[in-house]
């Protein structure tokens, strides 16, 4: 068996399972507070995604493990380009971390009001980063002869920002859709009308990726050698336009289907820029591809194996909690939890 | 400063800061775990509010442990790129594993024990605090595996231009590596013994629920004490491994310049590494630092003149780390010896001096385990990876000091806020003693 191939599409399963997951939560991190009035509400939202957004997490932490691991030569690259980029993500996830856990732990209305400024900023900036790093992956990076010749402004061209406002809005989507069917009381009837409008702005923008990278970028090349491949675009656009038509009468099934819908968008920038991981716009040759960023087989297999055992028992126990907590926490439980 | 010595310091920062954290967390999930076991199996009321007074410190504690985690990982990608590159292909599995093993138990199955009360059993309550120590001590065996390796490189060869994995077994087994993994984590025993012990104290101090803080000191004196010896025994099986396979990390400890059999061991020694000698060098114990060395009293004990001087680490932070570690090792049996000797309450309410000195030893294991560490992180220099590579050819090419600057003065900035908003709130919570049944 081709280990690079199989590590390749290991490699971008885990981000789209990233994306899919902790979406929802930095999702209900940037819209929690413009559906919920007063604590009550706030807390209830909070408590919402509280026994699952730390598990999520650990999605992104296993996916930037496994890029060090399978592709190291990626991995360094990628990090060390985006420095700036990286470590901005990274305060954000920290902000965030932090201030969910300390929120009920502080006292003092003040403190509490930078604490959920902090969860606002450190849900937004992580998306948006991740978004334009993504779509810069997908656009091609300069990369010449003597390396990387971008700098953190160079990130913001058009195309790395539209994707880059596309992950937050569909995130934001995304949480709206998670409060409106997990949330009981006002904050789940505003969470839907919230997220029938955003539901039309993420349409635009997803409506405009598809457009804007047939010209900025060489992502549709592999589609065209293979027609087949059009399946995961067309059912990130269907799935999409389901949400919309399930969330009156079926919002947890809307919910999946947003899900569906985030995870074949970002599958169908990996398709597109296969066999490359971080492709070169200057020049091909210059680029970081599966066969010269990679480890070798040997490592790889191993990392196979590893990866059989135990992705699967994780899978078991993350899906067994996502149905222990199906239903809201009670008023008892999140006193109990000391959280929120 | 240039990149290297930039990415060097804010490498030291954010892992010294990490691991403020990271030992209470290793040992304070297991008293945890314990405390809700005995409630479930004897009913003992006092033991469920235990449970919960300290589950709450654990998890401000742990919050934050797992967020400054995060930045180490992110580093080794952006300030060490060419380290990435040369030796991902071994040094990247144990971290990757360690995230799937690891990172997905720990972060699953508290949310489970923090939101669960209502939706499990005791019993399975309990089990979701034993995952969790299970996770947390399995993710310190998988990260300290990946630094084993860097100082004591095995089951790879150069091939490609780089390093590359051949022996994962090698790897996995990697015996210098287990006694790190071991020794860290019974200093986090001991850290989260002496933090239950010091709070316990503070209260029973203060003569506030005293059954309870009895409770509490009489477990963590009995676990600090149990963990302090098995750490003096592992600690010596280190020290000979370091002599064997990083003998000049062993002659910086000692600061020890001339090659020597049946070397004793210098109480007083004060380094002069300008000169590359010891200024005062008095109270000899013959034939001890050969012994400490080799377990033989007449092991030859290298000098650090027997290596080039750019292949010495530096003596004075490397010598006086490891003097600081030992001396509160031994205090630490001394201490904890005391205390479980004295966990009877008529013999601690007629000591207050020895509670208030308990009190006052929270902070001590903090020092150890990062004078510890300073001892060898610092004694692996030169090498970044031992023998294998240096610091100095590791760091990112296309990272400009100015972006350094940039992140190390954020984290700086960022690490004091949390740490001072984390001290305040364990401090807090600590006070305020457990809730009411």
């Amino acid at each position: 068996m081709d280990y690079v191939k199989l590590w390749f599409g290991l490699w971008g399963v885990l981000w789209a399972v990233y994306f899919a997951l902790d979406g929802f939560d930095l999702g209900v991190g940037m819209i929690g507070g413009f559906v919920s009035r007063g604590d009550e509400e706030k807390r209830s939202v909070l408590s919402s995604i509280g026994p699952f957004w730390d598990g999520n997490e650990v999605w992104l932490v296993t996916a930037g493990g496994v890029t060090f691991a399978a592709f190291p030569g990626a991995y360094a690259s990628m990090f060390s380009w985006f420095y700036s980029a990286m470590f901005l993500a990274l305060f954000g996830l920290i902000l965030r971390g932090v201030t969910l856990e300390f929120r009920g732990k502080v006292s003092g209305p003040v403190l509490r009001k930078i604490l959920d400024a902090g969860f606002v900023a450190g849900s937004f900036v992580p998306a948006l980063i991740f978004g334009v790093a993504f779509g810069n992956i997908f656009r091609g990076l300069p990369v010449g002869a003597l390396g990387y010749e971008g700098n953190f402004l160079s990130l913001l061209n058009p195309y790395g920002l539209l994707t880059g406002v596309l992950f937050v809005v569909f995130f934001a989507t995304h949480g709206a859709l998670w409060i409106s069917f997990k949330v009981s009381g006002p904050p789940s009837a505003r969470a839907f009308a919230l997220a029938k409008k955003l539901w039309v702005a993420t349409g635009v923008l997803v409506a405009a990726f598809f457009i804007v990278t047939a010209f900025d970028t060489g992502l549709y090349t592999n589609y065209i050698g293979c027609k087949y491949l059009f399946a995961v675009p067309l059912i990130c656009a269907a799935s999409f336009a389901a949400a919309r038509f399930l969330a009156a009468k079926r919002p947890d099934m809307a919910f999946f289907s947003s899900m569906v819908s985030i995870a074949s968008l970002v599958c169908t920038g990996f398709i597109g820029i296969y066999p490359n991981l971080l492709p070169s716009r200057v020049d091909p040759a210059y680029s970081l591809t599966i066969y010269n960023a990679a480890s070798g087989p040997y490592t790889l297999r191993i990392m196979a194996l590893v990866t059989a055992i135990f992705l699967p028992m994780v899978i078991a126990y993350q899906f067994w909690v996502y149905r222990l907590f199906r239903l809201p926490l009670t008023a008892e439980e999140l006193k109990k939890s000391g959280l929120y | 400063m240039d990149v290297l010595a930039l990415s060097r310091l804010q490498f030291a920062a954010t892992a010294m800061f990490h691991f403020l954290f990271v030992p209470l967390t290793l040992g304070l999930c297991i008293l945890v775990a314990w405390m809700e076991t005995v409630y479930v199996r004897t009913g003992d009321a006092d033991h469920l509010r235990m449970t919960r007074f300290w589950g709450k410190l654990f998890l401000i504690n742990f919050a934050l442990g797992v967020v400054t985690g995060l930045t180490l990982e992110f580093q080794f990608g952006t300030n060490w790129a060419r380290y990435a590159r040369y030796v991902g292909d071994v040094f990247g599995a144990p971290l990757a594993i360690e995230a799937t093993v690891a990172f997905f138990l720990e972060s699953t199955f508290l949310a489970v024990w923090i939101f669960g009360w209502e939706r499990l059993s005791r019993r399975a309550h309990a089990s979701a605090m034993w995952l969790v120590s299970l996770g947390v001590n399995m993710s310190a065996l998988w990260i300290i595996l990946a630094n084993g390796w860097m100082q004591h490189p095995v089951g790879y060869i150069i091939s490609n231009g780089r390093a590359e994995m051949v022996d994962f077994a090698a790897l996995v087994l990697n015996y210098h590596a287990w006694l790190q993994f071991f020794h860290t984590i019974l200093a986090g025993y001991v850290t989260a013994g002496f933090f239950v012990m010091g709070v316990s104290a503070w209260h029973l101090l203060k003569k506030k629920e005293t059954v309870l803080f009895l409770k509490s000191f009489r477990l963590a004196a009995l676990f600090s004490l149990a963990s302090s010896l098995a750490l003096f025994a592992v600690g010596d099986l280190s020290g000979v491994s370091v002599a064997r396979l990083q003998p000049a990390k062993f002659a910086a400890m000692e600061s020890v310049w001339e090659t020597r059999v049946r070397a004793p061991y210098v109480l007083l020694t004060v380094p002069d590494p300008v000169n590359e000698r010891n200024s005062v060098e008095s109270l000899k114990i013959p034939y001890m630092l050969s012994f400490m060395a080799f377990h033989r009293p007449d092991a030859e004990v290298k000098g650090l003149k027997n290596f080039p001087a750019a292949d010495r680490p530096p003596v004075l932070p490397v010598f006086l780390g490891f003097r600081t570690m030992i001396a509160l090792g031994m205090l630490f049996i001394l201490l904890s010896g005391l205390a479980f000797y004295f966990s009877k309450r008529e013999f601690l309410e007629a000591r207050p001096w020895f509670l208030r000195l308990l009190v006052w030893a929270i902070p001590l294991p903090y020092l150890a385990t990062q004078a510890g560490w300073l001892v060898t992180e610092m004694g692996r220099q030169p090498w970044l990876v031992y023998g294998l590579m240096r610091t100095s050819e590791g760091v990112s090419e296309s990272v400009s000091s100015a972006q350094v600057w940039g992140s190390l003065a954020c984290l700086i900035v960022f690490y004091a806020v949390l740490g001072a908003l984390d001290i305040y709130l364990l401090a807090k919570f600590a006070r305020k003693g457990p809730e009411a049944a």
